[in-house]
């Protein structure tokens, strides 16, 4: 079908009439198209990227016995506002300012990266020293925010973190940045 | 002038090889591809970077989005089960057809008292119902505590194993209602959870 017989009429010659022999190949055009169809209809059809999932990690609450005290002086604080803004700050509660910062790798990747050594630099004789997230998302952050947060704690390698519940005084900081 | 004869070729082309390649790309998309289903509720997946793979088996997924919940679990036994013992703590008889449509249902985001009208809606109405989502509250006793619970309870029966679970969340979903469902997942003690993300690229 798709060959065209170009060998030409001289086969006239001999005298004894053989029998023709039958070509052993196969036209496979037919079956390309085939195949590429049912490529076509399987791409279309499934899912090959396969979801990812964060494995996440959270305090029992069934047991009332096992809060660990929370050192304040080697825990960094960061407030989810509205509007993907983040707001930070070392140590206990209204003792130094927040910090506004964002979602990118210079913003809050590399807060975290250097109070994490500084923060393990001054405790350096003590029995632990490393930092202590305290994630508190307020009421206007998204979920995209959320796990953006738990995305740069994994990049980030913090050992220890914990999501709580915002307190007002923290919204009180957020809105006076116009972040809530 | 002499005319110099070009031999004419055969414009057969030999198509094995090509045969062969399409084949067997067609075996790896058969073999690697999940039939893709369509989502009651479309939802925004956040972007990250890690790179685990959900499992496929033991696995409930609680979608939340537009401020609806709405919970599928895998596995066609265990959805059997689930619905019967569903059915027992709400006090609904399902007939076999209904449990046996509700076997094939993904994911669903109907609350109790409109399961079986649901379930009666053909394929096509089914498509075009917009559900509501799942009654969630922290009380112990909303809907979605329930069907988490009974989910756990019958995985364990049947598969001897612990149901894990993951939240499918919009970008936009405003906190608050993640934390709701996180907060019922800590009052019975699941503690070890996902976050379904797509894998974010070049950041």
């Amino acid at each position: 079908m798709a060959e065209l017989d170009t060998s030409g009429g001289g086969g006239k010659k001999g005298g004894k009439v053989r029998s023709k022999k039958a070509s052993t190949r196969i036209d496979l055009t037919a079956m390309v198209d085939l195949a590429f169809l049912l490529i076509t209809f399987f791409i279309m059809a499934t899912t090959l990227a396969k979801p990812k999932a964060m494995d996440t990690f959270w305090p029992d609450k069934t047991k009332k016995d096992v809060q660990l005290p929370v050192p304040e002086s080697r825990t960094m604080t960061v407030l989810l506002g509205n509007n993907h803004s983040i707001e930070w700050y070392v140590g206990p509660a209204g003792k130094t300012p927040p910090t506004v910062d964002h979602f990118t790798k210079n913003g809050i990747r590399k807060s975290l990266i250097d109070k994490s050594k500084e923060i393990e630099a001054s405790h350096a004789g003590d029995k632990d020293n490393y930092m202590i997230v305290l994630i508190k998302p307020s009421d206007k952050a998204t979920y995209k925010d959320f796990v953006s947060m738990m995305d740069e704690i994994t990049i980030t390698g913090i050992k220890s973190y914990a999501v709580v519940a915002i307190t007002p005084p923290e919204i009180e900081l957020l809105k006076k940045d116009g972040n809530y | 002038m002499a005319r110099i004869k070009i031999p004419r070729k055969s414009t057969a082309i030999d198509m094995t090889a090509m045969c062969d390649v399409a084949f067997l790309l067609l075996t790896f998309f058969i073999l690697t591809a999940k039939l893709r289903q369509e989502d009651p509720l479309r939802v925004d997946v956040p972007g990250a970077s890690v790179k685990l793979n959900l499992p496929d088996v033991d696995m409930a997924t609680i979608t939340v989005g537009h401020d609806k919940v709405f919970f599928g679990v895998e596995g066609t036994d265990i959805r059997r089960s689930l619905l019967e013992e569903m059915g027992k703590k709400y006090n609904i008889a399902f007939t076999p057809e209904e449990t046996q449509r509700f076997t094939v249902t993904p994911t669903f985001g109907v609350p109790m008292n409109m399961m079986k009208q649901y379930l009666d809606l053909s394929a096509d109405d089914k498509k075009k119902y917009v559900q509501p989502g799942i009654q969630v509250d922290t009380t112990n006793n909303s809907e979605l505590f329930n069907w988490i619970y009974q989910a756990r309870i019958v995985t364990k029966n049947l598969h001897n194993k612990e149901l894990r679970f993951a939240i499918k969340g919009d970008s936009h979903q405003e906190y608050p209602k993640v934390s709701k469902i996180i907060d019922i997942l800590q009052k019975q003690a699941v503690n070890k959870f996902s976050l379904i993300t797509a894998l974010n690229q070049g950041k």
